[in-house]
């Protein structure tokens, strides 16, 4: 099991110095996470933050062999990487254990990755998708996706006179690649470090796709500050925005508990995309968005035996 | 591609393609082959997965045709881009809309900038011999692009045609083994692929790339003239048919070329000075050389099976305008779009343009630069040449 004794000890395979933002939650969920491996890796990166952020040519922060391609086939490329993995294996031309990981943010993967995410997973590829979520196309300056929460207002979806942010629902990936019948699948959160760590330790140690989905914040995305992304991440596990699960063979395990589920309000407050639904007249917006959450937190306990 | 035996194989169904890639899992699945083969849900994913593989440090190959390639052109400028020499068997096929699944090659002709290496096969037997020399051309260490063997859909692909196979141990041998440069299973050797390429160093990439689609010009050759030493069957840029003394000429690539060798025969039978040029390496396009070839000719029609609408003709036309512009010597022509979504192109459609020709060669005048032939609606202006 991974501790964090041993964990502190490796090097990031994501080294400093890069161009992303104060206060991301991507580089701290990506060193986390391939800390947790057993064996080296090898990285897909879909187009976005964190490749662009990460790579500006002649440079570079990877100690591990990468590649970027394009937007929406991380895990199209990925197969590919895993595919010719099996190809050499089989003829004696490589023995190791090597790990294979696909990162994309919700753009890249909700979104446009979405087709080539499902044919990977279908495909039983022994590969880890990581899914950065934060909620938005952050790099090329915050537009919607189908992860922005409802009532968030981006400048695809402006709170304006008459629409107050975006007007629909999040997809549920989460579940959605819990319907691919693969063989782990885990929502997890950077402010739980140990429970990320577990997670990323049986992703890895499958024999076939897996799927991480993790809450990223971003602040010139969410217009919060870049103190409180920690911070952040724990209060959208705490309302039960964003519940700690894992999905093994079939089963669900709810991880945390909140011994008191905290008012969205708690969530929704500290970031300025969501501040158009405090005025009085949009009251009636948070009590629907508490409502959403009430009852797919109930319907999460259902399905893992609570 | 079962004698070359390739690492990995990722493709996604589409007609006339879609034979090659089933036959090829045949092959796989009776252990013929020892291929990892993926079936992608999307050709995006197919070349995507390509890329990935490629990456990853071993050879690769795919199929596919018309909405596929399209499907796929993101991906095609990143493997060029990305320098990966991954082989794609193009059975040329018409793009939507309207819907059509025949042959014509809107498809390759649509992909010319993306950055591959595009050779346009005449029959069956072509094909097989370019797809070999494909992976030595692409693999070579000047080159290091992907390559596009074009051939016909349904003219090429379905029909019966004969073949002489080399055996396996020769093809294999031929080919050799393949030479991964900074793979990324590599873990000792990290590299980082498909960095963001600012404005201080993108044109040196671009600039290499272009450098080496300049140097497959001399491998294509040099490669054809080893394949020669195996196969006996000797390949150039193009196939001059009766060039040596033609007066007026046609331009035209694939299996059109086997029904204008018909009329030639006949025509020269007759005592006329007809000859044909069948481009054969359309990327790099052998500009000297096949400005060369029409150097002495009076007249000529490029015809072509695609069309660039908006321009003044289709593409082959335009590349050898271009390639003509600078030289004293100019040869009168003209541009014929013809077989698009498979439409018959005929023995006297193609007697029709030769008497086009005489015409222009006899009067020095030019009725039509460009202009579809076989079409409904164009009777009269066609049925006066």
């Amino acid at each position: 099991m991974v501790k964090l004794k041993d964990l502190i000890q490796k090097e990031p395979i994501m080294e400093g110095g890069h161009r992303m933002c104060l206060g991301c939650g991507a580089p701290i969920i990506v060193n986390l996470i391939l800390r947790a491996s057993d064996a080296p890796v090898v990285l897909a990166n879909a187009t976005g933050c964190l490749e662009v952020a990460s790579t500006i040519f002649p440079y570079t922060a990877w100690r591990s062999p990468w590649i970027h391609s394009a937007f929406e086939n991380a895990a199209a490329t990925a197969s590919g990487i895993e595919t010719m993995y099996r190809a050499l294996r089989k003829r004696g031309k490589i023995n190791k254990k090597i790990n294979f990981v696909a990162f994309g943010g919700d753009g890249g993967t909700y979104d446009i990755g979405f087709q080539s995410l499902s044919g990977a997973l279908e495909r039983g590829h022994r590969f880890l998708y990581v899914c950065y979520d934060n909620g938005a196309y952050m790099n090329t300056g915050v537009q919607r996706s189908s992860a922005t929460p409802f009532g968030a207002s981006t400048t695809t979806s402006p709170a304006g006179v008459v629409i107050q942010g975006k007007l629909q629902k999040r997809k549920d990936l989460t579940k959605i690649v819990v319907a691919h019948n693969i063989p782990y699948v885990a929502q997890a959160s950077p402010h739980n470090w140990l429970d990320l760590a577990k997670k990323a330790e049986k992703a890895f140690s499958v024999d076939g796709p897996s799927f991480l989905n993790v809450v990223s914040p971003c602040p010139p995305g969410w217009k919060s500050e870049a103190k409180d992304t920690i911070g952040l991440s724990k209060i959208a596990v705490d309302t039960c925005f964003w519940p700690l699960y894992e999905v093994e063979n079939g089963k669900y395990t709810i991880n945390y508990k909140p011994k008191e589920k905290l008012p969205i309000e708690a969530w929704l407050k500290p970031q300025g995309r969501f501040r158009h639904l405090f005025k009085p007249e949009n009251a009636e917006l948070l009590k629907q968005i508490q409502q959403d959450i009430d009852k797919e937190w109930e319907s999460l306990q259902k399905l893992s035996g609570l | 591609m079962r004698q070359i035996n390739p690492d990995v194989c990722a493709a996604y169904p589409i007609t006339p393609s879609t034979q090659v890639m089933e036959q090829f899992s045949e092959y796989v699945a009776d252990g013929l082959v020892d291929t990892e083969l993926i079936a992608t849900e999307s050709e995006h994913s197919a070349m995507s997965a390509c890329i990935g593989a490629a990456a990853a440090g071993g050879r690769v190959m795919t199929a596919t045709s018309s909405q596929g390639l399209a499907l796929m052109w993101e991906m095609l400028y990143i493997a060029a881009g990305m320098r990966f020499p991954i082989t794609l068997a193009c059975v040329n096929r018409a793009l939507s809309a309207p819907i059509n699944i025949h042959g014509d090659h809107s498809d390759s002709m649509g992909a010319r900038d993306s950055g591959w290496i595009q050779i346009y096969a005449e029959n069956a037997q072509e094909a097989y011999d370019n797809q070999i020399q494909a992976v030595r051309i692409a693999e070579h260490m000047d080159v290091r692009l992907p390559v596009m063997s074009c051939m016909d859909g349904f003219i090429t692909s379905h029909a019966i045609d004969s073949l002489e196979l080399l055996d396996d141990k020769t093809v294999r041998d031929f080919v050799g083994e393949y030479k991964a440069i900074n793979p990324l299973l590599d873990v000792e050797h990290p590299v980082t692929y498909g960095a963001l390429d600012l404005q201080d160093y993108f044109m040196e990439h671009k600039r290499a790339q272009a450098e080496a689609m300049k140097n497959s010009r001399k491998i294509v050759i040099d490669i054809a003239k080893e394949y020669k030493k195996i196969s006996g069957r000797g390949y150039e840029y193009f196939e001059e048919y009766y060039m040596d003394d033609a007066e007026i000429a046609i331009v035209i690539l694939s299996s059109a070329a086997g029904t204008v060798k018909t009329v030639v025969e006949a025509m020269r039978a007759k005592g006329e000075k007809v000859g044909l040029l069948r481009p054969r390496i359309f990327r790099p396009f052998p500009y000297n050389e096949l400005s060369d070839a029409l150097s002495n000719v009076k007249a000529v029609a490029v015809m072509d099976r695609a069309d660039s609408t908006g321009a003044e003709g289709g593409p082959l036309y335009m590349e050898f305008k271009s390639a003509l512009y600078n030289r004293k010597k100019q040869p009168l022509m003209i541009n014929k779009i013809f077989g698009l979504g498979g439409r018959d192109l005929m023995l006297p459609d193609i007697e029709m343009v030769y008497r086009e020709l005489r015409d222009i060669k006899n009067s020095g005048k030019i009725r039509a630069l460009s202009e579809y032939i076989t079409v409904r609606g164009e009777e009269a202006a066609y049925g006066k040449a």
